[in-house]
């Protein structure tokens, strides 16, 4: 679809891959080191690069949001608990299963992979004329664009999100803490 | 740009599964889902060029969504690690027959 937007600058091509194969080459070296903090790092490094790429494609806020919730909040409450159950240094034996599970992973993953190529090479019909979103943002400002859909379409969806968030804290704290003396008693007798 | 962003978005996805299906660390296989997540963002923010603005707010939801589960789910691994003294996939075999 490089019809989309035809007067794009070599620079903005240029930097647009550079941020995609960064991210690629990240989740390569995330998947494969042993060492989880490394990995952790590695993925926020591909969070970084996703975040550039959503500026990029006319998200100046999703890729705001990217940074703060993605790799400031999710990743460094991983890297919390690691740090929490002390597992940051390499683990044990192996930590990638054997041969056959990496044959298997592989097989699938390149299926997977031909799946996704061929349903992307369908024909995409623009439903909104090139350039659109950037009009829009440009005229409006970057969070207009998406606040408006998001309290007025899509509002019911906004306040099930505000019971999940509070279902999740519950659950987070009674999953996460300790028991007490007395619950032990009770369950002994 | 479309086309690029897609082929990086079945990439990153494609990695996300195969890391799933590799490590044995829970905490890394979580990160992958992550990653997962991440990819189909990234093609949600490429669709939202060409059919509008709704893709964004999908990736709104995704994220807190996303940001849900990994509280959930590092509480769980937190409470099997007191369990088990372990996160290694290979030894929470208690359902296995």
């Amino acid at each position: 679809m490089s019809d989309v937007q035809p007067t794009l600058p070599l620079f903005y091509t240029f930097n647009f891959y550079v941020f995609g194969i960064v991210a690629i080459i990240a989740a390569v070296l995330f998947v494969t080191r042993r060492s989880p903090v490394a990995a952790a790092m590695w993925l926020v490094t591909t969070m970084f690069a996703l975040a550039a790429l959503y500026i990029m494609m006319d998200a100046q806020f999703i890729g705001a949001i990217q940074v703060l919730v993605y790799a400031g909040a999710i990743m460094v409450v991983f890297l919390f608990v690691i740090m929490l159950l002390n597992l940051g240094q390499p683990s044990d034996v192996a930590d990638a299963r054997g041969r056959g599970w990496k044959l298997v992973a592989a097989a699938i993953g390149v299926a997977m992979l031909a799946q996704i190529f061929a349903l992307t090479r369908a024909h995409v019909q623009p439903s909104i004329p090139p350039g659109y979103l950037a009009r829009q943002i440009e005229y409006t400002g970057v969070i207009a664009p998406v606040a408006g859909p998001l309290f007025n379409e899509y509002l019911l969806a906004f306040e099930v999100t505000s019971v999940l968030l509070l279902a999740a804290v519950v659950g987070a704290v009674v999953l996460g803490r300790r028991r007490t003396a007395v619950e032990d008693a009770a369950d002994a007798r | 740009m479309l086309a690029e962003a897609l082929f990086f978005s079945a990439v990153l996805f494609t990695i996300g599964v195969v890391g799933v299906l590799t490590r044995r660390n829970a905490i890394i296989v979580f990160m992958c889902v992550e990653l997962m997540l991440n990819a189909v963002n990234l093609s949600f923010v490429a669709f939202s060029q060409v059919y509008g603005v709704a893709g964004q707010v999908f990736v709104f939801f995704v994220m807190t969504v996303a940001a849900a589960e990994a509280a959930v789910g590092l509480a769980i691994i937190i409470a099997l690690f007191r369990h088990r003294q372990t996160v290694n996939l290979q030894n929470i075999n208690l359902l296995k027959g």
